[in-house]
């Protein structure tokens, strides 16, 4: 008669099976989690001794002196960064409307494929480009050339998430809208994107994040300075490729610099990811319905 | 098409009183199709019911009337429907003036979500054009008066829409409609999300409505068709089984049919 009980002798092992697929899901989540503390941890211990306010607004002094610090490329990233959403929202947010509301269009789909392979491409091609077109014209690495290659790379990202964003927009409130004789731009523009504006700043502060950091495009278009930007058909630095270049550097004293960056770097892309947190909570608050 | 040129005889002498008058209306999607030829005289200042068993149409038709359907992928439309005697399917008839004519209230309540109170009013008003606040602000009072929603709201109206009760947000839209006076109000299963207490209210706010305007209310349920209704139309598998005054469909149908669907025995 034991054999019939079967349901305690499953239910014994069962729960033995479950407790270690929940030890094995924990562990692989920490796993995935190390490398992110360890390299936080690492720039953290690296970085803070180096760090100090006047670290932010200074400018670089020569090797063997002491303090200093990255003023001018923390501007110089301000300024291509700028130069690269002046460039990418528009494109990108218009990219978006197009290939979420007129997807019948066959321009739409074929770009909107373009699109995704734009998003696959290799930083470091898009950086080759901007030079062939931007620095080699002008003659000069420059704010500007590096602005249009983080503009380029910007864009998909942007033009993607904009068109999720509009495409989770409920049809019925599209609809709603059709049905009050609002013509169809109309409700595009002050009914889709009103509702969808959420995703839309999420999608923007998020390639804003992707951009600050990239390193690759900007050694081919930016080039390097240690003085503040004052024209954007000069060379300007920016915090990632300070970190690289005083990274590979022999002097101790510029690997201390360049942990302190890559701490500030960091500390920039956590807290627009942060902010785009933040941001979906208020947002999706509001959006009872 | 010849046939569609000539108006059928059952209905003809309603042609007269019709405020939208369908004729020989074909619709579906793809190569499926929904609606089979129906003709139809809506009565202007009245409340007409299509009711009839899930699938049968009902909405295709409705939607057909401010001319929604054809925005649907692979939509097609013939057949005419005239709106003071104007077909609204003819070439020169831009469909955004007809559905300033006619306008729609949902199934589900459908509030734009990042709107207030006031702005879902008068967004209709406000997105074509009229910037004038006290125009603006005499329209909101109007229409959520007529939808029976003022009182509920009148000191709230910068608060979310989608902070009020779904019976009150399907208030709302009825309010959203009525402010671009429209002529013709289509209601497609208005009340299909709401509890009965929220019903009443919508029904009650119909009853005052048709006064002013001519009502299309698409709706399963026939006990409400009997409750609100002038004229019933009955519609099955895409065709129009039976039209006539509510009270002669529900006590004397002439069609076996229309007789099992509202004695309840199908639907």
């Amino acid at each position: 008669m034991q054999e019939y009980t079967f349901g305690k002798i499953t239910s014994r092992s069962r729960i033995l099976k479950n407790r270690i697929m929940n030890i094995l899901i924990t562990l692989s989540a920490l796993l995935a989690l190390t490398p992110l503390i360890l390299i936080i941890a690492d720039a953290v211990i690296q970085g803070l001794p180096a760090l100090s306010l006047s670290f932010l607004f200074s400018t670089p002094v020569p090797v063997g002196y002491q303090g200093g610090g990255i003023a001018p490329m923390i501007q110089g990233s301000a300024i291509m960064v700028a130069i690269a959403s002046l460039i990418s929202i528009p494109i990108g947010v218009a990219a978006g409307i197009f290939f979420s509301e007129w997807p019948e269009s066959r321009i739409s789909a074929l770009s909107s494929f373009s699109n995704d392979v734009l998003a696959e491409f290799p930083t470091m091609v898009i950086g080759i480009f901007a030079y062939a077109t931007v620095v080699l014209a002008t003659g000069t690495f420059s704010a500007l050339a590096g602005g249009i290659a983080l503009g380029i790379i910007m864009i998909p990202v942007v033009a993607r998430t904009a068109e999720e964003s509009m495409k989770a927009v409920p049809n019925s409130v599209k609809e709603a809208s059709l049905a009050l004789g609002i013509p169809r731009w109309k409700t595009v523009i002050y009914v889709v994107m009103s509702t969808a504006k959420g995703g839309l700043v999420t999608g923007i502060i998020l390639s804003i994040a992707r951009a600050a950091g990239e390193t690759a495009p900007l050694i081919l278009t930016a080039g390097f300075s240690n003085s503040f930007v004052s024209n954007l058909l000069n060379p300007a630095g920016s915090i990632p490729y300070l970190i690289y270049y005083y990274g590979i550097s022999p002097y101790s004293s510029w690997h201390a610099i360049a942990w302190a960056a890559a701490l500030i770097l960091i500390a920039i892309m956590l807290s627009l990811s942060l902010a785009v947190r933040l941001f979906a909570k208020v947002r999706t608050g509001l959006e009872v319905a | 098409m010849m046939k569609e040129d000539v108006i059928s005889e059952n209905i003809s002498l309603q042609v007269k009183l019709a405020k939208m008058y369908v004729v020989g209306l074909k619709a579906g999607y793809g190569k499926e199709m929904i609606l089979k030829g129906i003709d139809l005289a809506i009565r202007d200042k009245s409340i007409t019911a299509v009711m009839g068993p899930s699938g049968c149409g009902k909405t295709t038709l409705l939607r057909c009337l401010n001319r929604l359907h054809e925005l649907s992928s692979n939509a097609f439309v013939s057949g005419k429907v005239l709106l003071d005697g104007v077909d609204i399917y003819s070439k020169q008839v831009d469909p955004v003036s007809v559905r300033r004519k006619v306008g729609m209230v949902f199934q589900k309540p459908n509030p734009f979500p990042t709107m207030s109170i006031f702005e879902n009013t008068v967004a209709g008003l406000r997105l074509t054009g009229i910037k004038d606040k006290e125009k603006l602000n005499a329209a909101a009072e109007r229409s959520l008066r007529l939808a029976f929603l003022w009182d509920e709201v009148k000191d709230r109206l910068d608060r979310p829409a989608t902070s009020l009760s779904g019976g009150q947000q399907q208030r709302l839209c009825i309010a959203r409609a009525l402010a671009i006076e429209p002529e013709v109000i289509l209601m497609d299963e208005p009340c299909s999300a709401l509890d009965p207490v929220a019903t009443a209210k919508i029904e009650e706010a119909m009853f005052a409505l048709k006064k002013q305007y001519t009502i299309v209310l698409v709706t399963h349920n026939s006990q409400q068709a009997a409750r609100v209704s002038d004229y019933t139309a009955f519609l099955y598998m895409g065709e129009l089984i039976e039209y006539g005054q509510t009270k002669q469909i529900f006590e004397n149908p002439s069609n076996e049919l229309t007789e099992r669907y509202v004695t309840g025995k199908f639907g």
